[in-house]
């Protein structure tokens, strides 16, 4: 399987901070990996570099071979990574139903005088859209939430709303950005299940950034370690919830 | 689909002129009182736009009236100019609406060329900078003698009525509320709730506020050339930004985000106005005290505060009414 | 051209550029502390400026012993003019802003054009104030004075010393006090510094008033230069203090003192080449700005956290 992301010596710098230290990775086609570290340690500025939010201050992204450092997130997004935030960003006033077909937008060819005019292609994509989205949520079993307001949802199904949004775009990588953050148990447990079934059903390859061990070790192939911006660890699960360097990043110097 | 959809906008304008036309011509309603309706419509037009601009697509514009004045000018000159040298005015309707049309345009370029650069801009500074920019189109059209500068431009034959009007506000309705209702509007939607998240689900968002913000202009400018065809002048005063302050205070009086409150404020600001002037009229004439226009403005600035106080979704919310809306409630 | 840029004009725009200098140390303070562009600062400035034209009346009249010490009278303006810019900025904070205070920043911006508006209408509305211009008092005898190749009059050296006073007189506050300390702890991080035990809302209050306090001071040093006022001569020199202070970097209070005298200066030598150059130059410079280096010349720049 080759590598469908393949990150190439990044750093970056936020004034005299460097956020992110010589980062590489290579995420194979298919893969569940992992990105874990501390606080701070930089997994989400590493996830913002990757879709575009920053320019790296070095380095390289490259997604399917071809570069896609520095170009605009949307335009990044729609050549097939799609990502979670750590804080929700749902588009609150509007229907959870209006959330996703938002995700379909930049796949329509309806521009502003088809949709002015409201021409019968207008209508069949509309239709079309409507259609894939209600898939999309009665997956995500919410479909019995399709025309509230989506600000009024539960967190957890915030979550699985935007799971679903980002799998809306149709995309060959997805980016989870602590998907399991504030979740109890059995939701973690659905979630895990999920998130494989996502990579199964529709051949998206899973990055993710999560603190939750049990995720992590429950479907994570290959993870890698980060702490104040640098890799210092990288493997299976097992190998590296074994290794004393994460041991000290995590719980300090205390002969773990 | 389901066959034959009730036009309801359309069929509620054509209610409006027919109510409005036949009361005006049985003498019971006279030509003060069109001509206030006939500001209101106007007044629609410009709130609706502003609407896009700021409450659909959640872009702070506070130079809204420099759109309609590019409108009132370029539209003025146009009809000016064709009947100073052709004062037969057979072929006069196709002119004006060609005219008013070409305003639409040119201040839809120039919602262009200041959109383009500034929209990167967040919250305060894009509000700043499109004051300062309707500002500069103010000061720049005071300063052309050719469209008469600080005397305005004048004699501009006056083509606007009822009957236009209201087309013209029936237009800028439903090709808004069509623009809202598609998956172009809902991107624009998005970019309101959560520009970050709309930019990572695909949306271009510099292309979308753009085109807000071109739309808009384009509609300021239409209304701007239908105020000049009304009273026969067009003036840098009228486009100042007060003036935008005024649309500001309909749209959000209304209800930022619903079109329905903009019909709705645009109206009751239109309409508040007129009162409010002969109130203030009557007071100063019986009590003898020197009691000026400014009351009206010390009104609207109480009730622009009291509104952001007290109820900052004004009236409707983002609300719809049914007649505006093509969404049927649970659809 | 080169004539332009002679020992006249430059004093003339230090001058122009006092005055737009304290009226930009209030937006930028109450930017720094609360990421409001307060449209009515520029108010505060006229209110200032009514202020020591009543108090030059209460005082000239009633006191007799008074009459004629212009010294005194004229700092008592100064007094007057300095309590009310404060007193309306305490009174629109804590009623027009501070229930806002947590509430999406558009609703204070568009509650600040409300508050401008009501005080700009309400005085021309009053009838013993109304709309057209009153003219200043001489409050102290006008003199010129000659330096070098130019000549000047007293109110201009005026203009220049009081600003200047003032503004040493703030930055001491801001670098020694301990409620300068605590602005600059609040301007940082509102909810770090409330853990400190710092009273943000109070500190607050503290900035707007000193800000309306000085922006009332250039009132009255504005009424006595160019000795006429009306409620509606905040609006082109609030305009441009605010312009100035974003100039200098929005927040940053050396940069609102820098911006604002690069302000006067450009805006002096502008006028003596072209009156309509001289009209547009403040937008120029808020276009170039905003477009090519948003956060000023001292600005820093904000990342938010994603």
């Amino acid at each position: 399987m080759s590598a469908l992301l393949r990150v190439e010596k990044m750093t970056h710098r936020f004034g005299g901070l460097r956020a992110v230290s010589d980062f590489n990775v290579e995420v194979p086609e298919g893969a569940i990996y992992g990105l874990i570290g501390p606080n701070g340690s930089g997994k989400t500025t590493t996830f913002n570099l990757i879709t575009g939010i920053y320019v790296p201050s070095e380095g390289k992204v490259l997604f399917e071979g071809k570069e896609i450092t520095g170009k605009k997130p949307f335009k990044i997004v729609q050549s097939g990574v799609a990502r979670t935030f750590q804080n929700l960003r749902i588009f609150g006033s509007l229907s959870v139903l209006d959330n996703i077909k938002v995700a379909h937008h930049f796949r329509t060819k309806t521009g502003f005088f088809r949709s002015v005019l409201r021409t019968p292609g207008f209508k069949r994509e509309e239709i079309a859209v409507r259609e894939e989205a209600m898939s999309l949520l009665t997956l995500m079993r919410l479909e019995g939430r399709a025309k509230e307001q989506a600000k009024n949802l539960p967190y957890g199904e915030l979550r699985r709303l935007e799971i679903a949004r980002a799998l809306a775009t149709k995309p060959k990588l997805l980016l989870l950005d602590e998907p399991a953050a504030g979740m109890n148990p059995k939701e973690v447990h659905e979630l895990m299940e999920l998130i494989v079934r996502v990579r199964d059903e529709f051949k998206v390859t899973i990055f993710l950034i999560e603190h939750h061990m049990k995720v992590v070790k429950g479907i994570c192939e290959r993870v890698k370690v980060i702490d104040f911006g640098e890799t210092i660890a990288e493997g299976n699960p097992d190998e590296v919830c074994r290794d004393p360097k994460v041991l000290e990043a995590y719980l300090g110097k205390r002969g773990a | 689909m389901t066959g034959f959809r009730i036009p309801k906008l359309t069929l509620s304008a054509l209610a409006l002129f027919a109510v409005v036309e036949g009361l005006a011509r049985a003498g019971v309603l006279n030509g003060y009182i069109v001509h206030i309706v006939n500001l209101s419509l106007i007044y629609v037009i410009l709130a609706v736009s502003l609407n896009l601009i700021n409450g659909i697509t959640g872009q702070f514009s506070l130079g809204h009236m420099g759109f309609a004045a590019v409108g009132a000018y370029v539209s003025g000159t146009v009809t000016s100019i064709v009947f100073k040298l052709q004062p037969d005015s057979t072929i006069g309707y196709a002119v004006f609406i060609a005219a008013i049309v070409l305003g639409g345009l040119a201040a839809a370029v120039v919602g262009f060329l200041i959109g383009f650069p500034s929209l990167r801009l967040k919250g305060d500074y894009l509000a700043i900078v499109t004051l300062g920019f309707g500002e500069i189109i103010r000061t720049i059209l005071n300063n052309i003698p050719f469209v008469g500068g600080p005397r305005g431009l004048l004699g501009i034959p006056k083509f606007s009525n009822f009957g236009v009007i209201l087309v013209a506000t029936l237009l800028a309705l439903i090709v808004i509320r069509n623009l809202i209702e598609s998956s172009p509007g809902r991107a624009m939607l998005a970019i309101r709730e959560n520009e970050l998240a709309a930019e990572l689900v695909g949306v271009d968002t510099t292309k979308y506020k753009v085109l807000a913000f071109m739309v808009g202009a384009f509609f300021a400018g239409v209304a701007g050339g239908l105020l000049a065809h009304l009273l026969q002048i067009a003036h840098p005063t009228q486009f100042g930004f007060m003036g935008s302050v005024l649309v500001l205070i309909m749209v959000y009086a209304g209800g930022v985000g619903s079109l329905t409150g903009s019909v709705i404020g645009a109206f009751a600001l239109t309409f508040l106005s007129e009162g409010l002037r002969l109130v203030i009229d009557v007071v100063a004439e019986t009590t003898k005290l020197p009691i000026g226009g400014e009351w009206r403005m010390v009104v609207y600035a109480v009730l622009l505060i009291v509104i952001m106080l007290y109820r900052t979704e004004g009236l409707m919310g983002t609300r719809e009414s049914r007649i505006i809306t093509l969404e049927e409630a649970g659809k | 051209m080169g004539t332009i840029f002679n020992v006249q004009q430059i004093i003339n725009g230090l001058q122009v550029g006092s005055i737009y200098a304290l009226i930009a140390l209030g937006y930028t303070m109450v930017y720094g502390i609360v990421r409001l562009i307060n449209f009515a600062h520029g108010d505060f400035f006229m209110l200032g400026a009514y202020a020591a034209y009543g108090a030059f009346f209460l005082f000239n009249a009633s006191l007799a012993g008074l009459a004629g010490k212009g010294g005194a009278v004229a700092f008592l303006a100064l007094v007057a003019s300095m309590a009310v810019g404060a007193s309306i900025a305490l009174l629109s904070n804590r009623f027009a802003y501070r229930p806002l205070r947590y509430k999406p920043k558009l609703s204070s911006l568009i509650t600040a054009i409300g508050v401008s508006m009501f005080l700009e209408y309400f005085l021309s509305a009053l009838p013993i104030i109304g709309p057209s211009y009153r003219s200043f008092p001489e409050i102290l005898p006008k003199t010129q004075i000659a330096i070098g190749t130019a000549t000047i009059s007293n109110y201009v050296v005026l203009d220049i010393l009081v600003a200047a006073v003032l503004m040493i007189g703030l930055t001491l506050l801001v670098k020694w006090s301990a409620l300068g300390k605590a602005m600059r702890a609040v301007s940082q991080d509102k909810d770090a510094a409330r853990l400190m035990g710092i009273d943000v809302e109070r500190v607050i209050a503290w900035t707007f008033a000193i800000g309306g306090a000085f922006a009332g001071a250039a009132g009255l040093l504005s009424g006595m230069t160019y000795p006429r006022i009306f409620p509606y001569m905040g609006i082109q020199p609030g305009l441009k203090a605010f312009i100035a202070a974003v100039l200098g970097g929005i927040g940053n209070i050396p940069g609102a003192v820098l911006g604002a005298y690069i302000m006067g200066l450009a805006e002096t030598f502008a006028s003596a080449y072209n009156s309509l150059l001289g009209e547009g130059i403040a937008f120029a410079i808020l276009i170039v700005v905003l477009l090519v280096r948003p956060r000023g010349i001292l600005g820093e720049k904000t990342a938010d956290k994603i």
